[in-house]
């Protein structure tokens, strides 16, 4: 224990003095409150600490008192269903303390010390461990077999474990044989938040994480262990987009970061989950979920950490060999955090007042996702998907154009769409993906043609984005029926296909064998009638059929239960579309 | 706690700032009290400190003050307020002081204007539908109780007319439960000031509203501390004695332009257009301060007016104001000048959290597919209309032309209304019916069969022939 005394405060930035032996993010508690704070820079004998807290009312000369130990998250069974803020603080324990309100200087541990795990060892003692082996098992919840683990770096014999039974997470557990002495482990243990969290190596991520979202898993797929960003200006549909997938995605467990946000999108999801059941286990989602809740009006500092709060969280579920999903909405919030706290340091800034480290930190971030083999040879994965958040929209900004630097999946939101409420309202003129060939070997599974299927759609919207052109210059009638039938046949997969309405009760998950269906359908639709109007039929005719009206309404309509039923619209679409063809030879 | 600390070294002025030297044991974020000799008392608060000085900001401004015969007093505590019920119907300045000639509010209850962070766990979610009679508002952007919607309006446009009418009728169909406006103006002059007061004094509810003037010839730094006085007073309102809150805040461009300048004579480092890097977060303490919390009767809803400088959305504060806020009423320059009451555009106006309070239970069943639908098709027209513009209108196609027949009924029929007019939202939405028939039933591709064949009009019943 280390203390020295308050000498400046500007805002969060608070500088002191007298505590030696202080490393850089050690965490230091400044002042009568004992406010959090993390030593960020260090120099001469001045100590600079950001802190986590509203500090109104320090005093150069109050006490900052610290152990010298750096910000870290506490890991263990208790962290699925939980809230906390961006730095571990449980909220729903704050609330039963101090009301509706956060007040200053509370401390409460970040998991429940009371609470009696039943732990089954699944080692025995004389066992030779290496940092990361499963030791034994806990059901955190009815979705989450959580695996204890041997911390990293942490290796010998095993010299006791506990027998099967009930403990608290505060309980010695196991002993081991160390090269260093005895070691002693509980249920849970502490790792520093800034720091990534060790596994055996990487690999090339080849499963979709589908998402139940056309647009995405069709057009603009992301694979488990993949980085995608979601930009777009506000109400575009970012937060909905991140709640759909947190919903209804097919991650084993979800950490939801909601940096800098609204605080009623953070209730929406804590009142909606405990209720939504998941169709593949029928269990309610709220079990496999975490969340983090720094939003906007929280102090700033804990924003720029909520993020590496919530991955060494998923790293630490990745690490028991599960495949993650992480949602930070929105990483502009963290870079803004960084921009006003750098700017308080006196640092030169680079663009847009924003610190020259902004890439690094961002490149960083990402990197923390990935399909890796664990230490204990498993395979785990995490996904991060960011919503950025472009001043005015624009996506030329700092934080949009790093981020794009390191994702791999760019879901770019468009104003126009979001307009005219075509939700989701991603681009599919300028939304890229660079896992299409990686999983596409999944989607031969259920469709060897799947990935030439998909191309053939997204060339016919490419194919209207470009007569769109012309279209805005001398209207839809001057052009032949040709190119007026690709444009019908765009605007049906625009409405019936790429549009998804979240609140519809049947129509906002799509399994991907529903995907497919509908797909087929529209190629149908687009390869019979190219060939009818080639051949002299008018667009008329076809759209004047009685299948027709169907069409848009299927996505709504048909469960993704009972996909037959998109088959047998199929054969009386071919049918009715083949009658117009005898009519036509009949002449 | 409070230490009074007196100290006479001013080392320097800056704009709204002054540097005290040589104080000792001066917390951040403290109020002081400047004395220049007069008897006026001018309150700041520090905005750093160190050993032996600190940087205090002047709500009421430096003008008038020297670096000689002041005397700077910290008091020890943030800067507070005492609210209480007795508030209502009573005017203060932007510092929260009475200035309609009666006395101070006598309560030992103070609260601390910047409040403190809602815990998100705490919150409860919003539902309730706001009737405000307004069929662009109820219809398409609905107001829920405990929302934060602004309205972006831009010079000339009738945005307080609109949020009077909103004031007005929104609290008439809440009769049963109380429900209050507080009404707090930044930098706004004393005639749109007064026409706010006459309107609720028409309507018979001045004497349940609160008002904080900080009018346009009042020291621009005040500006920063009124909506926060105005919103302390809102939450005990709300939340300890249970009461729904309008508040109105006006002009929120005005407020950030005062932190614009606070931060310049500060020498910060801008971010956009010369505002400050945290302007965001700035903002974000104001507008959270908005909703409802579990366990508790009473409401926040806010609507802030903020009037975008040359009609542009993607100016930092309408910009930055939509990151935070859920949903946006954007007023139009187009319709206005068509002379259309109330101007609220069609595709850029939204409510984030219309979602969960329409439908059966809360409006009506079909609500939710009126109004995508609506959107759709306007959007359409928007198309067409570009479209038109280039090629004519011999050279649309028949289909076309029916929807510009709709965009111009939907303007002049839906979104259209008096000042005074005053709808119900079955009124809005059969209203909404006979816009949506005047278009071919296929291309209502948003709205599900069984509603289609509930409320389309077909053309025969419309009385007219639809060519
Ligand atoms: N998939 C969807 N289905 C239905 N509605 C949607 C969908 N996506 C977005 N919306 C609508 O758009 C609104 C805005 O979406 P959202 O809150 O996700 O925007 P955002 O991009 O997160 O904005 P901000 O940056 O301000 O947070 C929602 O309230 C909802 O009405
Ligand atoms: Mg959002």
């Amino acid at each position: 224990m280390v203390t020295g005394k308050v000498i400046s405060v500007n805002g969060p930035i608070v500088k002191a003095s007298g505590l030696a032996r202080i490393k850089m993010f050690d965490i230091a508690e400044v002042g009568p409150h004992r406010l959090i704070g993390e030593v960020i820079r260090l120099a001469g004998g001045v100590t600079v600490i950001q802190v986590y807290e509203d500090n109104t009312g320090l005093k150069p000369g109050d006490e900052v008192v610290s152990s010298c130990r750096p910000l870290s998250v506490l890991l263990g069974p208790g962290l699925i269903a939980n809230i906390y803020d961006g730095i571990q603080r449980p909220l729903v324990g704050i609330s039963e303390v101090c009301g509706s309100y956060i007040e200053k200087g509370i401390k409460l541990p970040a998991l429940d010390m009371e609470k009696r795990w039943a732990f089954s060892p699944l080692v025995t003692a004389g066992a030779a461990l290496r940092g990361g082996c499963v030791l034994g098992e806990i059901r955190e919840s009815p979705l989450v077999v959580h695996r204890v683990l041997l911390p990293p770096g942490v290796s010998g014999t095993l010299t006791g474990i506990a027998a099967a039974g009930e403990y608290t997470i505060d309980e010695e557990i196991y002993t081991l044989d160390t090269a260093t002495g005895t070691y002693t482990g509980k249920l849970a243990g502490y790792w520093p938040v800034r720091s990534p969290r060790p596994f055996r190596l990487k690999k090339k991520p080849f499963i979709p994480l589908m998402t139940g979202q056309r647009v995405i898993d069709t057009f603009f797929p992301i694979a488990r262990g993949g980085t995608a960003a979601i930009p777009g200006g506000f109400g575009t549909g970012k937060t909905m987009t991140q709640h759909a997938l947190a919903k209804w995605c097919n991650a084993d467990i979800i950490v939801y970061i909601g940096c800098g946000e609204r605080g009623n999108e953070m209730t929406d999801v804590l009142t909606e989950f405990p209720n939504l059941i998941d169709e593949r286990n029928g269990r309610p989602l709220i079990e496999r979920t975490v969340m983090i809740a720094n939003t906007s009006n929280m102090p700033v500092p804990a924003r720029e950490v909520s993020i590496y709060t919530g991955v060494t969280i998923a790293e630490f579920y990745r690490d028991m060999g599960y495949s993650v999903a992480v949602m930070a909405d929105s990483t502009s919030r963290w870079a803004e955090a960084l921009r006003e706290l750098s700017s308080r340091l006196g640092d030169m800034p680079a663009e847009e007042g924003f610190p020259p480290y902004l890439a690094t930190r961002l490149a960083e971030f990402y990197e923390r996702a990935g399909l890796v083999e664990t230490l204990s040879g498993h395979d785990g994965d995490i996904t991060i998907i960011g919503a950025v958040s472009p001043p005015g929209g624009d996506f030329s900004e700092p934080v949009t154009q790093h981020t794009s630097r390191f994702v791999r999946c760019f879901w770019a939101l468009d104003k126009i769409l979001a307009d005219a409420r075509h939700y989701p309202s991603i681009s599919w003129t300028d939304s890229y993906t660079e896992y299409l060939h990686d999983i596409e070997a999944w989607w031969r599974t259920l469709d060897s043609q799947w990935l030439s299927l998909r191309n053939e759609v997204m060339n016919i919207l490419l194919d209207d984005h470009r007569l769109q052109q012309l279209v805005k210059l001398v209207g839809t009638d001057a052009l032949p029926q040709t190119q007026q039938f690709v444009l019908f046949a765009a605007e049906m997969i625009k409405n019936a296909f790429l549009q998804q309405n979240s609140f519809d009760p049947i129509d906002k998950y799509c399994s991907p064998e529903k995907q497919l269906k509908l797909l087929k359908t529209f190629l149908t639709l687009y390869r019979k009638g190219s060939q009818l109007v080639h051949a002299g039929v008018s667009l008329k005719e076809i759209k004047a059929l009685d299948v027709m009206s169907e069409l848009v309404r299927l996505k709504s309509e048909v469960p993704n239960q009972d996909t037959a039923r998109i088959d047998e619209y199929g054969k009386r679409l071919a049918t009715e579309l083949d009658s117009l063809k005898e009519l036509l030879t009949g002449v | 706690m409070a230490v009074e600390i007196e100290y006479t070294c001013l080392s320097e002025i800056s704009g709204p700032l002054i540097f005290v030297r040589g104080v000792r044991g001066v917390g951040f974020g403290e109020i002081v009290e400047i004395r220049d000799g007069s008897s006026a008392v001018r309150t700041g608060q520090t905005l750093e400190v160190d050993e032996d000085s600190a940087v205090v900001q002047v709500f009421e401004g430096t003008s008038g003050l020297s670096v000689e015969g002041m005397r700077v007093t910290f008091v020890g505590r943030p800067l507070e307020i005492p609210v209480d019920r007795d508030m209502l119907g009573r005017v203060f300045d932007g510092l929260g002081r009475p200035i309609d000639g009666a006395p101070q509010v006598i309560t030992d209850n103070l609260k601390d204007i910047n409040g403190l962070p809602v815990n998100p766990w705490s919150r409860e979610y919003p539902r309730d539908f706001i009737q405000t009679g307004i069929s662009a508002i109820d219809g398409m952007n609905t107001l829920i109780r405990g929302q934060k919607l602004p309205i972006f309006s831009a010079s000339g446009m009738p945005h307080n007319l609109i949020a009077a009418q909103i004031a007005r009728q929104a609290m008439i169909l809440s009769a049963k439960e109380e429900f209050t406006v507080i009404f707090a103006a930044m930098g706004v002059k004393f005639d749109m000031a007064r026409f706010f007061i006459d309107s609720l004094e028409e309507s018979g509810v001045l004497t349940h509203s609160a008002i904080f003037l900080s009018l346009a010839d009042a020291p621009s730094i005040e500006r920063l501390i009124t909506p926060r006085v105005a919103l302390t007073l809102a939450e005990h309102l709300a939340f300890d004695e249970g009461m729904h809150v309008l508040v109105i805040l006006t002009d929120m461009t005005n407020y950030c332009e005062s932190l614009r300048e606070l931060s310049s004579s500060r020498g910060e480092i801008p971010s956009r257009k010369g505002y400050p890097g945290y302007l965001y977060s700035d903002l974000a303490s104001i507008y959270e301060r908005a909703g409802r919390l579990k366990g508790h009767r009473g409401s926040i809803t806010q609507m802030p007016i903020l009037t975008m400088p040359s009609d542009d959305i993607s100016h930092p504060v309408p910009d930055l104001t939509g990151y935070i806020t859920e949903g946006q009423i954007v007023l139009e320059r187009e319709l206005f000048n068509k002379g259309i009451y109330p101007p609220i555009a069609g595709l850029p106006s939204l409510s984030r959290l219309m979602k969960d309070g329409i439908g059966e239970g809360h409006t009506r069943k079909d609500h939710a597919e009126v109004a995508a639908q609506l959107f759709a098709s306007y959007a359409k027209v928007k198309r067409i209309r570009a479209l038109e513009a280039i090629v004519g209108e011999e050279e649309l196609s028949s289909l076309d032309r029916v929807y510009l027949k709709f965009g111009t009924a939907f303007e002049e029929e839906f979104l259209s209304q008096g000042p005074e007019e005053n709808r119900s939202i079955e009124q809005t939405l059969d209203l909404g019916w006979r816009m949506l028939s005047l278009l071919p039933q296929e291309e209502l591709y948003r709205i599900c069969a069984e509603d289609l064949h509930k409320f389309y009009i077909p053309s025969k019943e419309r009385g007219e022939c639809q060519r």
